[in-house]
C-alpha cells in the first residue's frame, strides 16, 4: 500500500442536528453494546465499532446521563437523577435524540 | 451545556489519541512513486510481535478506540493477522490500508465475519493506465480483485481509498461508481510531498482548477464519500467539509513506525517531527502526553503571515507536512493554499533545498514479491566498498 494512512475522525458526529423524530424521554434507553466511551475534560467521547462512527458527549452531566440509561427506568428518570432540570431536559432530549440516531443508543425493553 | 467547540478542545490535545496510524513494516512488494513513508525494504530493527503485543496492550489501557495500520504492505508480515486478532480481542478496533495482494477469498470471507475489522483498498486510479503508472504494473488488477473477494463474501462498506492527483482527478465519478459497484465506501485523500512524494509532487498534485473541482464534488457528496479529514485547506472555499476540520498532528492522532519511532503525524517522517519511540521507558503513553514535541504542537498557535488572511479561521494555515516537506515555514501558507498565497510563498522558496525525509527505505531496484519470514534481516545492509575492512597495524 503505502499510499495512505488514514488520519482522523472522518467520521465526527456533528452535534445536534434537525431533522429526525422526537426523542422518547418515557421510554428505557441503554447504550449500543458495541459502543465504547471514553471519559475526557469536555464530556466524553464515543466510539461505535459497528457503524465506526466517533461521537462525542458535550458535558460531563450528559456523560453521567448515558452512563445511567442502562439501569434507569426512562431517560426521563436517568436525566432527572443526574441533576438536569425540568428547564433543561429538551435540550437533554435532543442530544440523546441524536445518539439514538446515530445508534450510539438504543431502547431497551422495561424490565 | 455551553462548551467551547470541539474543535476548541482538540487543538490543545486529548490524554490519548482518537485513534492513530500504526505502520507495521517498511517491506512492501509494490514501490508507488509517490509513497509518503518512502516504503519497499524492511527495517532489520522492526517491532516484534511481541514489542506488537505490548503496544496493543498500551492502547487498549489508553483507550484508544482503533488504529490504522498500513506500512509498506502490513499484511506481509506473516504475524499481521495474529496482530489484527490481537488488536480487537483487547478492544482496540482495527482498519488496515492494504493494495490487497493478500486479500484472497478465505481472507476476505474471514475478515467479512469480524465486526471490528474494516479494510482499506488503495486505487490511484479509476482505469489501469493511470493507477497503475504510479502503483506499479499489475497493480490494478490486484486491487480490484481483493474488492471482487471482498464484495463476493459480503463485507460491506470496506474503502477503497484514493490520493488524488492531477492525474486521476477527473476520474471522480468513475472511482465512485467503482465503489457502489463493490459495496464499498469511497474515501478521497490529498497528495502530501512526503517521502518518495516530494519526487513527484510537482508532477502529480492537483491543479489549482481541479483543487477547485475536487471541493465542489465533495461538497456535493457530503458525508458519502470520506476525505480522512485531509483537504481541511479547501474550507477556505467557504463551506467547511464534513469531518473535523483541523490538522490533528500531535493533538489526536500520531504515528507509530515500523521500528516504533512516534512521529506528530504519517506524513511527517522526519527528525523535526519525532516525538520519542514506544521503546523508550515509559513507552508510547509518556511519549503521547509528555514529549516535548506534542506539548508544543498543542499550544496555541499563531498565525504567521496567516494572521491576517479572511480564510485563516476556516483553513488555519493548512497542513504541517505539506508546508515542512516543500520547504515553506510552518506559520506562513499551505503550497496548495486555495487563495494563492502558496504559490507566492512558494516563489520566494524556490532557490533553498526543502527538508528531505529522515528514512528511505525504498527499493534499490525494481521491487521484487515477497514474502518476507518471521526474523527481520540481522542488519542494514552495509553498502561501504570498505565494509569489514580494518587496515592492519
Amino acid at each position: 500500500m503505502s499510499t495512505d494512512s488514514q488520519l482522523t475522525t472522518e467520521s465526527l458526529t456533528p452535534g445536534a442536528r434537525a431533522g429526525f423524530e422526537p426523542f422518547d424521554l418515557d421510554r428505557p434507553w441503554r447504550l449500543h453494546p458495541q459502543v465504547s466511551v471514553r471519559p475526557e475534560r469536555f464530556g466524553a467521547l464515543l466510539y461505535h465499532f459497528g457503524t465506526r462512527r466517533l461521537s462525542f458527549l458535550k458535558s460531563p452531566a450528559l456523560l453521567t446521563v448515558v452512563n445511567s440509561l442502562g439501569d434507569a427506568p426512562s431517560a426521563r428518570a436517568a436525566c432527572l437523577s443526574a441533576g438536569v432540570t425540568e428547564a433543561e431536559l429538551p435540550s437533554y432530549a435532543t442530544a440523546l435524540g441524536t445518539l439514538a440516531a446515530s445508534q450510539m443508543i438504543r431502547p431497551r425493553e422495561a424490565s | 451545556m455551553t462548551v467551547p467547540a470541539l474543535v476548541e478542545q482538540f487543538q490543545y490535545g486529548l490524554d490519548a489519541p482518537i485513534c492513530l496510524t500504526w505502520e507495521l513494516t517498511y517491506a512492501c512488494n509494490l514501490s508507488c512513486v509517490h509513497c509518503l513513508s518512502s516504503s519497499g525494504r524492511r527495517d532489520p530493527r522492526e517491532l516484534s510481535t511481541a514489542e506488537c503485543r505490548a503496544v496493543i496492550d498500551e492502547l487498549e489501557r489508553m483507550q484508544v478506540f482503533y488504529v490504522n495500520i498500513g506500512g509498506g504492505e502490513p499484511t506481509v508480515r506473516p504475524d499481521f493477522w495474529e496482530l489484527v486478532d490481537y488488536a480487537t480481542a483487547h478492544h482496540v478496533g482495527v482498519k488496515f490500508s492494504t493494495n490487497g495482494v493478500k486479500i484472497t477469498p478465505a481472507r476476505a470471507r474471514q475478515l467479512a465475519a469480524s465486526d471490528y475489522v474494516d479494510v482499506q483498498i488503495s486505487l490511484d486510479g479509476a482505469t489501469a493506465e493511470v493507477n497503475d503508472a504510479v502503483r506499479g504494473a499489475g497493480s490494478y488488477a490486484t486491487a480490484l480483485r481483493a474488492m471482487e473477494n471482498l464484495a463476493a463474501a459480503g463485507f460491506r462498506g470496506f474503502k477503497l481509498s484514493v490520493v488524488i492527483t492531477r492525474q486521476n482527478a477527473g476520474q471522480l465519478d468513475a472511482f465512485k461508481a467503482i465503489a457502489d459497484r463493490f459495496g464499498a465506501q469511497l474515501r478521497l485523500t490529498r497528495l502530501r510531498p512526503s517521502g518518495r512524494g516530494a519526487d513527484v509532487w510537482d508532477e502529480l498534485h492537483p491543479t489549482a482548477a481541479q483543487q477547485r473541482q475536487l471541493y465542489d464534488w465533495l461538497v456535493k457528496h457530503g458525508e458519502d464519500v470520506l476525505t480522512g479529514d485531509s483537504f481541511f485547506h479547501l474550507a477556505a472555499y467557504g463551506e467547511p467539509l464534513p469531518g473535523l476540520n483541523l490538522c490533528g498532528a500531535g493533538r489526536v492522532v500520531c504515528l507509530i513506525d515500523p521500528v516504533g519511532d512516534v512521529y506528530a503525524c504519517p506524513f511527517a517522517i522526519h527528525d523535526s517531527f519525532l516525538a520519542g519511540s514506544v521503546r523508550d521507558p515509559g513507552g508510547f503513553a509518556t511519549v503521547w502526553r509528555e514529549s516535548e514535541l506534542f506539548t508544543d504542537l498543542r499550544r496555541p498557535q499563531t498565525g504567521g503571515a496567516c494572521q491576517s488572511c479572511s480564510a485563516y479561521d476556516s483553513c488555519r494555515g493548512g497542513c504541517m507536512a505539506a508546508k515542512f516537506f516543500t520547504g515553506l515555514p510552518l506559520d506562513g501558507p499551505d503550497p496548495e493554499c486555495v487563495k494563492g498565497h502558496g504559490v507566492l510563498a512558494l516563489a520566494a522558496v524556490a532557490d533553498a533545498p526543502a527538508p528531505r525525509p529522515s528514512g528511505d527505505h525504498s527499493h534499490r531496484t525494481r521491487p521484487v514479491p515477497v514474502t518476507i519470514s518471521r526474523r527481520p534481516p540481522d542488519s542494514a545492509c552495509n553498502e561501504s566498498p570498505l565494509a569489514g575492512f580494518s587496515p592492519g597495524g
